[in-house]
């Protein structure tokens, strides 16, 4: 035990130790700026290279990236570093901890900051899906910048193998059963070798879940984030759904799917059709051996996905000059060009209209039409589940989905506990 | 004067260590035992004294209890398998054997690797389809499962990885008190005719007892404080199944920046673990026949 403490003794204090080194010797307009790293690839060497760039036209404005792990690392980080008195002035968090960084009193509204007309027509330029997960209380808290959705991949060889059209995914749930059952492959001694059908469920499964629960016009919660409706029909119905695909239609592995293989039970082709996020875009195309084609998710009552990822924050703990100097830093990396830069380098969907009109993006596009899907589909998405105490209302469901798709519980019973719970965590809130 | 300078220097020469220990342990516990009392403080909301109002909370708090249970499990079936197992591998390698020293390396191996990569690498065994447990199966026609995705075999595979990484560990400790054993006891035991597991139920295992009391003690430890491998095997999941309490801590105060209710499930665990360590120093330590 006495070891735990000093092991979390040390790591914090080897926490404030790193952010005072980054933020310590900081001048009037000095910026530290966390970044988590959520994608493969050499995002790294991407964000140094704009940081660079934006110093070379901001010569008074020192800015310096900090990476700090995973989205969650990040949030702990930064809280860390806000109650050691050392907090970073700038970040890319999950669109989703917006309440609970408001909750921590850690974050300035851009509202606040912008003056002139032209800042006020930057912030309306996003597409209105991703400032859903950004407005609460008719202010603005976070700027769009690496943002995504789940789309459906499929595996076009594997649908030419089973006398399907390679070229038709499924359109409707329906068509997803239907095919899924033509894809579903097994061996001489009825073992699964492809599956039809794969939708992880490790980690953070409500994500994927709000597609099902969408496409049956179903929400989660409500806007002020203070109420969630996990115990609805649609949603059960839509829970429902997803089970039957394993444990009724068996055309999706049993039990809990793991988020992190799942691009490569694709590759692998052990799965024909997988949802995951368009960040995974690059990934899947540099390392799928065989054609593949990205579609919308397939619709019930209609077309839906959440969206997903991360924003810009601006911290309360900072000067005036050193908030003046974030805000144009925010402004310059979401610019159409650098935009559309950003997109095509990691597959995040481009944040606003205007990036999808530049030539580099038309360009981009009109060799490797993937990246529209995405874009199309944010005409049908909605907010990611995000609500006050977000993270532990957000575990609630996702144990009722895990405990549904293990078979420990009825789709049912499951989200009457899940819902039970999170309202019990949000009664301060009412 | 002359009688006071011995006792100086030697204050002097601990306090460092003891400087850190307060730093790092002491003073830790103490805040922890005090904020357990405390709210947890939210913006501009500071904490206000509540009372025993989040150990009531930990009593209607279903994961807590579950988490609880997971860890008594994981205890229960990590350390005695662990001590068995080091104990057959001590005895194994103590032999004169052909390539004794590689075979004591290979052993000892997983403890030089460190938690996160071991949890990784089993990661990639436990995987369906593909992973190597499941290649195996395959020659023999069984179907894929998923070890770490389903609520029978989650913590069991956290177990087998945890068994795997901590009985090298213990064969060391295990292998040098092998060695400190006279020989002529041996001799002794051949003239007279013992066998080899008479020997070693009678002579070889209770010279062995206090360096069983010290793995021991480092194995109820481990049981409650090795939570890495959760935290990239399974976070939890699925549905708690795998949720231990260390890991629950994390998850109170570090992902819902819950620090008031954090530190009262922290004097729980540091309940649990004083209760046991009292238990095997004043009653196991007794019995304990020591050269």
């Amino acid at each position: 035990m006495s070891d735990l403490k000093q092991r979390l003794a040390v790591a914090v204090a080897g926490l404030c130790l790193a952010a005072g080194l980054g933020s310590g010797s900081a001048g009037a307009a000095d910026l530290s700026f966390y970044y988590p790293v959520a994608v493969g690839g050499p995002i790294t060497k991407i964000i140094d290279g704009m940081a660079a760039e934006f110093e070379k036209a901001n010569p008074t404005i020192k800015v310096k990236p900090i990476y700090s792990g995973s989205y969650q690392d990040t949030i702990t980080k930064v809280l860390t570093a806000i109650k050691g008195g050392d907090a970073p002035q700038l970040s890319v968090i999950l669109a989703v901890d917006m309440f609970t960084l408001i909750d921590e009193d850690a974050i300035v509204p851009f509202d606040d900051l912008v003056k002139t007309d032209a800042d006020k027509a930057w912030m309306k330029g996003f597409y209105p899906g991703f400032l859903e997960n950004s407005q609460t209380g008719g202010k603005t808290w976070g700027i769009p910048f690496q943002r995504s959705t789940v789309v459906m991949y499929w595996n076009k060889e594997l649908f030419k193998e089973a006398g399907l059209n390679p070229e038709k995914p499924p359109q409707n749930w329906a068509e997803l059963v239907e095919m899924g059952k033509k894809l579903t492959k097994r061996d001489a001694g009825g073992n699964v070798t492809t599956w039809g059908v794969q939708v992880p469920s490790s980690g953070f499964p409500y994500w994927l879940f709000q597609g099902f629960t969408t496409q049956n016009n179903a929400i989660l919660m409500n806007t002020a984030g203070t109420e969630v409706f996990f115990d609805k029909p649609g949603v059960i119905e839509a829970l429902q759904y997803w089970v039957d695909l394993s444990q009724k239609h068996k055309i999706h592995p049993p039990g809990i799917v793991e988020w992190g293989t799942t691009p490569k039970d694709f590759f692998e082709r052990k799965a024909a059709v997988i949802w995951t996020t368009t960040g995974n875009l690059t990934n899947i195309k540099a390392n799928a051996k065989f054609p593949f084609g990205v579609a919308m998710l397939p619709e019930n009552k209609r077309r839906g996905s959440p969206t997903g990822g991360g924003n810009f924050y601006i911290f309360k703990k900072s000067t005036p000059e050193q908030r003046e100097a974030a805000l144009k830093f925010v402004k310059f990396m979401t610019e159409p060009k650098r935009a559309a830069e950003w997109a095509i380098a990691t597959g995040y969907v481009a944040v606003s209209p205007a990036a999808w009109e530049t030539p580099e993006m038309k360009k981009y596009v009109a060799e490797f039409a993937a990246p529209l899907v995405a874009r199309d589909q944010l005409q049908h998405a909605v907010a990611e589940l995000s609500t006050h105490e977000n993270q532990r209302v957000t575990k609630a469901l996702n144990d009722g989905l895990q405990a549904a798709l293990t078979g420990a519980k009825t789709p049912e019973q499951a989200m009457k506990d899940a819902q039970k719970e999170a309202e019990r965590i949000l009664k301060p809130f009412k | 004067m002359k009688s006071f300078r011995p006792a100086i220097h030697g204050w002097l020469l601990l306090l460092p260590a003891a400087a850190f220990l307060a730093l790092f342990t002491h003073y830790p516990a103490v805040a922890t035992f005090w904020h357990s009392f405390f709210s947890t403080p939210k913006g501009n909301r500071p904490a206000r004294f509540v009372g025993l109002m989040q150990y009531e909370t930990m009593l209607d708090d279903p994961i807590f209890w579950i988490a609880l249970g997971n860890n008594l499990v994981f205890a229960a079936a990590t350390i005695p398998l662990s001590i068995v197992l080091a104990i057959v591998m001590a005895l194994w390698v103590n032999e004169k054997i052909a390539g004794r020293g590689l075979l004591r390396l290979a052993y000892f191996t997983p403890t030089m690797l460190p938690m996160i990569a071991v949890a990784n690498i089993w990661l990639f065994f436990y995987t369906p389809d593909y992973g190597l447990l499941d290649q195996i199966r395959g020659l023999f026609g069984l179907p894929a499962w998923n070890w770490l995705g389903s609520r029978d075999t989650a913590l069991m595979c956290l177990i087998v990885v945890t068994v795997w990484k901590e009985a090298g560990f213990f064969m060391i400790f295990y292998l040098a008190a092998l060695q400190q054993i006279p020989p002529d006891l041996g001799e002794a035991a051949s003239i007279e005719g013992a066998g080899r597991w008479y020997f070693f139920r009678r002579v070889t295992f209770p010279l062995l007892m206090p360096t069983t009391l010290f793995v021991l003690i480092n194995a109820v430890i481990n049981a409650f404080r090795l939570v890495d491998h959760v935290v990239v095997m399974t976070r939890g999941g699925p549905d708690n199944t795998t949720s231990l309490l260390l890991f629950y801590i994390y998850e109170v105060g570090f992902k819902f920046w819950d620090i008031g209710y954090a530190a009262s499930l922290t004097m729980v665990l540091l309940a649990v673990l004083g209760l046991v360590a009292c238990l095997q120093f004043f009653y196991l330590d007794r019995r304990i026949h020591y050269q």
